[in-house]
Protein backbone atom coordinates (compact mmCIF):
# COMPACT_ATOMS: atom_id res chain seq x y z
CA UNK A 1 0.00 0.00 0.00
CA UNK A 2 1.55 3.29 -1.08
CA UNK A 3 2.29 6.31 1.25
CA UNK A 4 -0.91 8.59 -0.60
CA UNK A 5 -3.62 5.51 -0.02
CA UNK A 6 -2.56 5.13 3.80
CA UNK A 7 -2.98 9.38 3.93
CA UNK A 8 -6.21 8.79 2.24
CA UNK A 9 -7.59 5.84 4.54
CA UNK A 10 -10.59 7.13 6.46
CA UNK A 11 -9.27 5.51 9.97
CA UNK A 12 -5.82 7.31 9.22
CA UNK A 13 -7.84 10.74 8.56
CA UNK A 14 -10.04 9.83 11.21
CA UNK A 15 -7.17 9.23 13.77
CA UNK A 16 -5.66 12.45 13.00
CA UNK A 17 -8.43 14.28 13.06
CA UNK A 18 -9.93 13.08 16.85
CA UNK A 19 -6.26 13.60 18.13
CA UNK A 20 -6.22 17.21 16.78
CA UNK A 21 -9.68 17.62 18.45
CA UNK A 22 -8.50 16.11 21.50
CA UNK A 23 -4.94 15.46 21.99
CA UNK A 24 -4.54 12.05 24.66
CA UNK A 25 -2.32 14.60 27.40
CA UNK A 26 -5.81 16.65 27.54
CA UNK A 27 -8.19 13.38 26.82
CA UNK A 28 -6.53 11.80 29.91
CA UNK A 29 -4.32 14.01 32.10
CA UNK A 30 -1.55 13.87 34.60
CA UNK A 31 -2.79 16.69 36.52
CA UNK A 32 -5.37 19.16 37.53
CA UNK A 33 -4.81 22.68 38.04
CA UNK A 34 -4.71 24.00 42.17
CA UNK A 35 -8.57 25.29 42.38
CA UNK A 36 -9.93 21.98 41.58
CA UNK A 37 -8.77 20.82 45.21
CA UNK A 38 -12.28 21.71 46.48
CA UNK A 39 -15.75 19.82 47.50
CA UNK A 40 -17.77 21.38 44.75
CA UNK A 41 -16.08 19.50 42.30
CA UNK A 42 -16.78 16.12 43.27
CA UNK A 43 -20.33 16.20 42.57
CA UNK A 44 -19.83 15.74 38.59
CA UNK A 45 -17.85 12.50 39.52
CA UNK A 46 -20.07 11.45 42.13
CA UNK A 47 -22.65 11.99 39.59
CA UNK A 48 -21.46 9.47 37.03
CA UNK A 49 -20.93 6.78 39.66
CA UNK A 50 -24.25 6.89 40.94
CA UNK A 51 -25.07 6.75 37.04
CA UNK A 52 -22.82 3.58 36.79
CA UNK A 53 -24.76 1.82 39.45
CA UNK A 54 -28.19 2.54 38.29
CA UNK A 55 -26.94 1.01 34.66
CA UNK A 56 -25.37 -2.16 36.46
CA UNK A 57 -28.40 -2.42 39.01
CA UNK A 58 -30.50 -2.15 35.98
CA UNK A 59 -29.33 -4.52 33.92
CA UNK A 60 -29.64 -7.51 36.41
CA UNK A 61 -32.91 -5.67 37.02
CA UNK A 62 -33.86 -6.28 33.24
CA UNK A 63 -32.21 -10.10 33.14
CA UNK A 64 -35.50 -11.54 35.49
CA UNK A 65 -38.11 -8.64 34.36
CA UNK A 66 -40.04 -5.92 36.04
CA UNK A 67 -42.18 -7.64 38.16
CA UNK A 68 -39.28 -9.75 39.56
CA UNK A 69 -39.18 -7.28 42.78
CA UNK A 70 -42.43 -8.20 44.03
CA UNK A 71 -41.91 -11.82 44.72
CA UNK A 72 -38.51 -11.91 45.54
CA UNK A 73 -36.11 -10.91 48.42
CA UNK A 74 -33.18 -10.72 46.05
CA UNK A 75 -35.45 -8.69 43.42
CA UNK A 76 -36.81 -6.33 46.02
CA UNK A 77 -32.77 -5.38 46.95
CA UNK A 78 -32.00 -4.55 43.60
CA UNK A 79 -34.81 -2.85 43.06
CA UNK A 80 -33.88 -1.23 45.96
CA UNK A 81 -30.76 -0.44 44.83
CA UNK A 82 -31.44 0.81 41.54
CA UNK A 83 -33.60 3.18 43.45
CA UNK A 84 -31.36 4.61 45.81
CA UNK A 85 -28.83 4.93 43.20
CA UNK A 86 -30.66 7.35 40.98
CA UNK A 87 -31.86 9.26 44.27
CA UNK A 88 -28.17 9.69 44.92
CA UNK A 89 -28.07 10.66 41.17
CA UNK A 90 -29.80 13.42 41.15
CA UNK A 91 -29.22 14.58 44.32
CA UNK A 92 -25.13 14.85 43.24
CA UNK A 93 -26.81 16.23 39.55
CA UNK A 94 -28.72 19.13 41.38
CA UNK A 95 -25.71 20.33 43.49
CA UNK A 96 -23.45 19.73 40.55
CA UNK A 97 -26.17 21.84 38.81
CA UNK A 98 -25.87 24.38 41.70
CA UNK A 99 -22.36 24.76 41.94
CA UNK A 100 -21.63 25.12 37.95
CA UNK A 101 -24.80 27.77 37.79
CA UNK A 102 -22.83 30.23 40.34
CA UNK A 103 -19.23 29.17 38.67
CA UNK A 104 -20.74 30.65 35.42
CA UNK A 105 -19.15 27.25 34.12
CA UNK A 106 -20.08 28.07 30.20
CA UNK A 107 -17.18 31.27 30.01
CA UNK A 108 -14.45 30.33 28.11
CA UNK A 109 -16.16 28.63 25.05
CA UNK A 110 -17.87 26.00 27.52
CA UNK A 111 -21.27 26.93 26.53
CA UNK A 112 -21.68 23.29 24.90
CA UNK A 113 -20.63 21.85 27.68
CA UNK A 114 -23.25 23.37 29.96
CA UNK A 115 -25.70 22.57 27.33
CA UNK A 116 -25.09 18.49 27.17
CA UNK A 117 -25.30 19.15 30.86
CA UNK A 118 -28.75 20.93 30.57
CA UNK A 119 -30.02 17.90 28.24
CA UNK A 120 -28.62 15.42 30.24
CA UNK A 121 -30.45 16.52 33.20
CA UNK A 122 -33.42 16.62 31.33
CA UNK A 123 -32.95 13.17 29.83
CA UNK A 124 -32.72 11.90 33.43
CA UNK A 125 -36.08 13.49 34.29
CA UNK A 126 -37.74 11.68 31.69
CA UNK A 127 -35.87 8.61 32.66
CA UNK A 128 -36.97 8.60 35.88
CA UNK A 129 -40.65 9.60 34.95
CA UNK A 130 -40.93 6.40 32.51
CA UNK A 131 -39.09 4.43 35.73
CA UNK A 132 -41.64 5.21 38.18
CA UNK A 133 -44.03 4.00 35.55
CA UNK A 134 -42.40 0.74 34.95
CA UNK A 135 -42.92 -0.35 39.03
CA UNK A 136 -45.83 -2.66 37.59
CA UNK A 137 -48.24 -1.29 40.59
CA UNK A 138 -50.44 0.64 41.64
CA UNK A 139 -48.22 3.83 42.43
CA UNK A 140 -47.31 3.90 38.70
CA UNK A 141 -51.03 3.06 37.21
CA UNK A 142 -52.06 6.03 39.53
CA UNK A 143 -49.42 8.09 38.03
CA UNK A 144 -49.66 7.28 34.73
CA UNK A 145 -53.31 7.88 34.59
CA UNK A 146 -53.00 11.00 36.17
CA UNK A 147 -50.19 12.74 33.61
CA UNK A 148 -51.21 11.06 30.36
CA UNK A 149 -53.46 14.67 30.55
CA UNK A 150 -50.89 16.62 30.56
CA UNK A 151 -48.85 14.89 27.05
CA UNK A 152 -52.49 14.40 25.52
CA UNK A 153 -52.28 18.11 26.12
CA UNK A 154 -49.52 18.52 24.34
CA UNK A 155 -50.21 16.67 21.15
CA UNK A 156 -47.51 14.12 22.12
CA UNK A 157 -49.75 11.22 23.40
CA UNK A 158 -49.74 9.40 19.94
CA UNK A 159 -46.10 9.29 20.10
CA UNK A 160 -45.59 9.08 23.68
CA UNK A 161 -48.05 6.96 25.46
CA UNK A 162 -48.33 6.73 28.76
CA UNK A 163 -50.91 3.38 29.51
CA UNK A 164 -48.96 1.72 26.84
CA UNK A 165 -46.72 -0.18 29.47
CA UNK A 166 -44.46 -1.58 26.53
CA UNK A 167 -43.71 1.08 25.63
CA UNK A 168 -42.88 3.10 28.35
CA UNK A 169 -40.50 -0.16 29.63
CA UNK A 170 -38.54 -0.01 26.29
CA UNK A 171 -38.38 3.56 26.59
CA UNK A 172 -37.47 3.22 30.48
CA UNK A 173 -34.09 0.46 29.56
CA UNK A 174 -33.32 1.27 26.25
CA UNK A 175 -33.65 4.97 24.28
CA UNK A 176 -33.49 6.94 27.58
CA UNK A 177 -30.62 4.71 29.23
CA UNK A 178 -28.42 5.24 26.05
CA UNK A 179 -29.20 9.14 25.05
CA UNK A 180 -28.00 9.76 29.11
CA UNK A 181 -24.50 7.68 28.90
CA UNK A 182 -23.64 9.02 25.08
CA UNK A 183 -24.38 12.82 26.39
CA UNK A 184 -22.67 12.28 30.05
CA UNK A 185 -19.67 10.76 27.49
CA UNK A 186 -20.37 13.77 24.83
CA UNK A 187 -20.17 16.11 28.78
CA UNK A 188 -17.13 14.71 30.16
CA UNK A 189 -15.11 14.50 26.17
CA UNK A 190 -16.07 18.25 26.33
CA UNK A 191 -14.43 18.71 30.15
CA UNK A 192 -11.44 17.08 29.35
CA UNK A 193 -11.33 19.39 25.98
CA UNK A 194 -11.87 22.61 27.08
CA UNK A 195 -10.45 21.95 30.91
CA UNK A 196 -12.24 22.71 34.36
CA UNK A 197 -13.55 25.92 34.54
CA UNK A 198 -11.71 28.08 36.80
CA UNK A 199 -12.88 30.62 39.87
CA UNK A 200 -13.88 34.10 39.33
CA UNK A 201 -10.42 35.71 40.66
CA UNK A 202 -8.34 33.05 38.34
CA UNK A 203 -9.64 34.28 35.33
CA UNK A 204 -9.71 37.85 36.08
CA UNK A 205 -5.39 37.15 37.54
CA UNK A 206 -5.06 35.26 33.88
CA UNK A 207 -6.03 38.12 31.94
CA UNK A 208 -3.51 40.56 30.77
CA UNK B 1 -35.71 -4.72 68.71
CA UNK B 2 -33.36 -5.27 65.40
CA UNK B 3 -31.26 -2.40 64.06
CA UNK B 4 -33.89 -2.92 61.05
CA UNK B 5 -37.23 -2.60 63.01
CA UNK B 6 -35.56 0.22 64.87
CA UNK B 7 -34.31 2.52 61.87
CA UNK B 8 -38.15 1.45 59.90
CA UNK B 9 -39.55 2.61 63.32
CA UNK B 10 -37.78 6.35 63.09
CA UNK B 11 -39.27 6.25 58.92
CA UNK B 12 -42.48 4.59 58.38
CA UNK B 13 -42.50 4.37 54.96
CA UNK B 14 -45.76 2.43 54.95
CA UNK B 15 -47.95 5.46 55.91
CA UNK B 16 -49.70 8.29 54.55
CA UNK B 17 -47.07 10.86 53.30
CA UNK B 18 -46.78 14.35 54.97
CA UNK B 19 -47.51 17.60 53.16
CA UNK B 20 -46.56 21.42 54.10
CA UNK B 21 -49.34 23.31 52.67
CA UNK B 22 -48.06 26.87 52.74
CA UNK B 23 -50.24 29.79 49.88
CA UNK B 24 -49.58 28.11 46.66
CA UNK B 25 -46.76 25.96 47.92
CA UNK B 26 -47.69 22.17 48.55
CA UNK B 27 -44.45 19.93 48.91
CA UNK B 28 -44.53 16.92 50.80
CA UNK B 29 -41.79 16.43 53.78
CA UNK B 30 -40.07 14.21 52.25
CA UNK B 31 -39.62 16.43 48.96
CA UNK B 32 -38.90 19.39 51.20
CA UNK B 33 -35.98 17.21 53.36
CA UNK B 34 -34.15 16.21 50.42
CA UNK B 35 -34.00 19.83 48.84
CA UNK B 36 -32.89 21.11 52.63
CA UNK B 37 -30.48 18.24 52.64
CA UNK B 38 -29.32 19.09 49.13
CA UNK B 39 -28.38 22.94 50.71
CA UNK B 40 -26.69 22.02 53.77
CA UNK B 41 -24.54 19.70 51.14
CA UNK B 42 -23.85 22.86 48.89
CA UNK B 43 -22.83 25.00 51.69
CA UNK B 44 -20.75 22.27 52.71
CA UNK B 45 -18.92 21.50 49.72
CA UNK B 46 -18.44 25.26 49.43
CA UNK B 47 -16.96 25.89 52.62
CA UNK B 48 -15.17 22.65 54.07
CA UNK B 49 -11.76 22.39 53.24
CA UNK B 50 -10.52 20.16 50.74
CA UNK B 51 -7.74 17.85 52.07
CA UNK B 52 -4.02 18.62 50.44
CA UNK B 53 -5.45 21.82 49.09
CA UNK B 54 -2.84 24.01 50.64
CA UNK B 55 -0.02 21.53 49.10
CA UNK B 56 -1.56 21.71 45.76
CA UNK B 57 -1.87 25.38 45.59
CA UNK B 58 1.78 26.31 46.99
CA UNK B 59 3.01 23.28 44.09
Amino acid sequence: MSYTEIERQWTTRLRRRLVKVLPPEKALPDTQPAYVASWIYVFGVTTMCALAVVILSGCVLALRGPMWWHDSPEGHFVNSLHLWSVEIFFFAMVVHLWGKYFMAAWRGGRSLTWVTGAVTFLVSIVAAFTGYLSQTNFDSQWISTQAKDAINATGGGAYFNLLNFGQMLMWHIVLLPIAAVLLTALHVLLVRKKGVVPPFEDEVKAKP
Amino acid sequence: MSLLAFVAALFPLNTLGHYIHWHIIYISVANLTVIVLMIIVFAAALLAPFPGRKRRTKQ
